[in-house]
């Protein structure tokens, strides 16, 4: 398959070379300080606690590396919906 | 004097810090600067045997911070063109040897006496890298078009970044432009979408890069092959001229140039 993929492609290894560096590079470039994380941290309980309730203490933030992309997956368990806020923020718009 | 401190970097070892550090002080001395070239690898000492001036290194930059010798008597004169000097690095010494206090105290100690202060970096992100950074205004990047170079490199940029450095300007070296053409190797542009920073110079792989390391004769004393010229555009282009990035193949000496050197029947 490999081979098949290799004789068929329109591009040689160089853009394999690129894929693979642009995604280590984000990787590497996400290797962001423990003060920083825990800031965005803060920020993201700031903005989420408007909305609903949720425990702060099992939440799970991490850079999840897939084939091709990287993504940043936060896991936060929610406690309650806030009742209303929907309805607020429609109030608020008009 | 108006002086710049510039250091040559890479991350990774063996892309051509000392290679490029050794024909940009050539070039520029031979444009009427006044250079000194620093060895700042401390230990590894190599910039003395690819300018060839190893048989003439006395004492050495430490020996200058500890009170050793005069800066007169450390730099090694390079007889071949005026204006230019060698600051060799102590060899039986660590990097632990100075601190960033005494570098930046050296690099003042030489902008008095200098135009252009080409500092050659050790490889790695440790105190030798920081070390040898600390005392300079701007920074050479160097990276060869392969995943482990540019990845290093995009990690010194950052480094650079933090430490105020600028400009930060990338060197391409060793660029094969038949594997480019055939999609087997990274071209320039795009090692320049990845680290996104300013391109000084491309350089082509060389045989003559190796010839003249050798010898102990940089390129841009008297050469005409692909590297020396592409070191050349450099130096100029650091001094502030701007020279056109010529294309692909004539960086790579099929295109105008080689064919003057085939009239000629000279070897290519």
């Amino acid at each position: 398959m490999d081979f098949l993929k290799k004789f068929f492609s329109s591009s040689g290894s160089k853009s394999r070379a690129k894929e693979r560096l642009q995604i280590v590079l984000i990787h590497d470039r996400a290797d962001i300080s423990p003060e920083m994380l825990d800031n965005l941290r803060q920020d993201m309980i700031a903005v989420i606690t408007r909305y609903m309730d949720i425990d702060t203490s099992k939440i799970e933030m991490d850079f999840d590396r897939a084939d091709r992309s990287v993504a940043f997956v936060a896991n936060i368990p929610v406690i309650r919906i806030k009742r209303g806020v929907a309805a607020a923020r429609e109030g608020e718009r008009g | 004097m108006d002086s710049r401190v510039i250091v040559i970097t890479s991350g990774k070892g063996g892309v051509g810090k000392t290679t490029t550090t050794s024909n940009l002080s050539v070039a520029l001395a031979r444009g009427g600067h006044r250079v000194v070239a620093v060895d700042a690898d401390i230990g590894l000492r190599n910039l003395d045997v690819v300018m060839g001036l190893e048989n003439r290194v006395v004492y050495n930059f430490i020996d200058v911070l500890e009170g050793n010798c005069r800066l007169n008597q450390a730099l090694v004169r390079d007889k071949r063109v005026d204006n230019l000097f060698l600051l060799p690095a102590a060899q039986t010494r660590t990097k632990d040897a100075v601190s960033s206090e005494q570098m930046e105290e050296l690099c003042n100690l030489l902008r008095q006496e200098f135009e252009y202060i080409l500092i050659d970096s050790p490889a790695g992100i440790e105190s030798g890298f920081r070390n040898a950074a600390v005392g300079a205004d701007e920074a050479l990047v160097i990276a060869t078009p392969e995943v482990p170079a540019v990845r290093d490199a995009d990690r010194i940029i950052g480094l650079l970044e933090s430490m105020g450095k600028a400009p930060i300007r990338l060197i391409v070296n060793r660029l094969r432009a038949q594997m480019v053409r055939d999609g087997e190797m990274l071209d320039v542009s795009d090692v320049l979408d990845i680290l996104a920073i300013e391109l000084i110079g491309v350089v082509p792989e060389d045989d003559s890069v190796v010839k003249s390391a050798n010898r102990g004769e940089p390129l841009t004393f008297s050469d005409v092959s692909p590297a020396a010229l592409a070191f050349q555009r450099i130096a100029m282009r650091l001094t502030g001229k701007e020279v056109p990035f010529p294309k692909l193949d004539e960086e790579n000496g099929r295109g105008l140039f080689a064919g003057i050197r085939k009239l000629f029947g000279m070897k290519n």
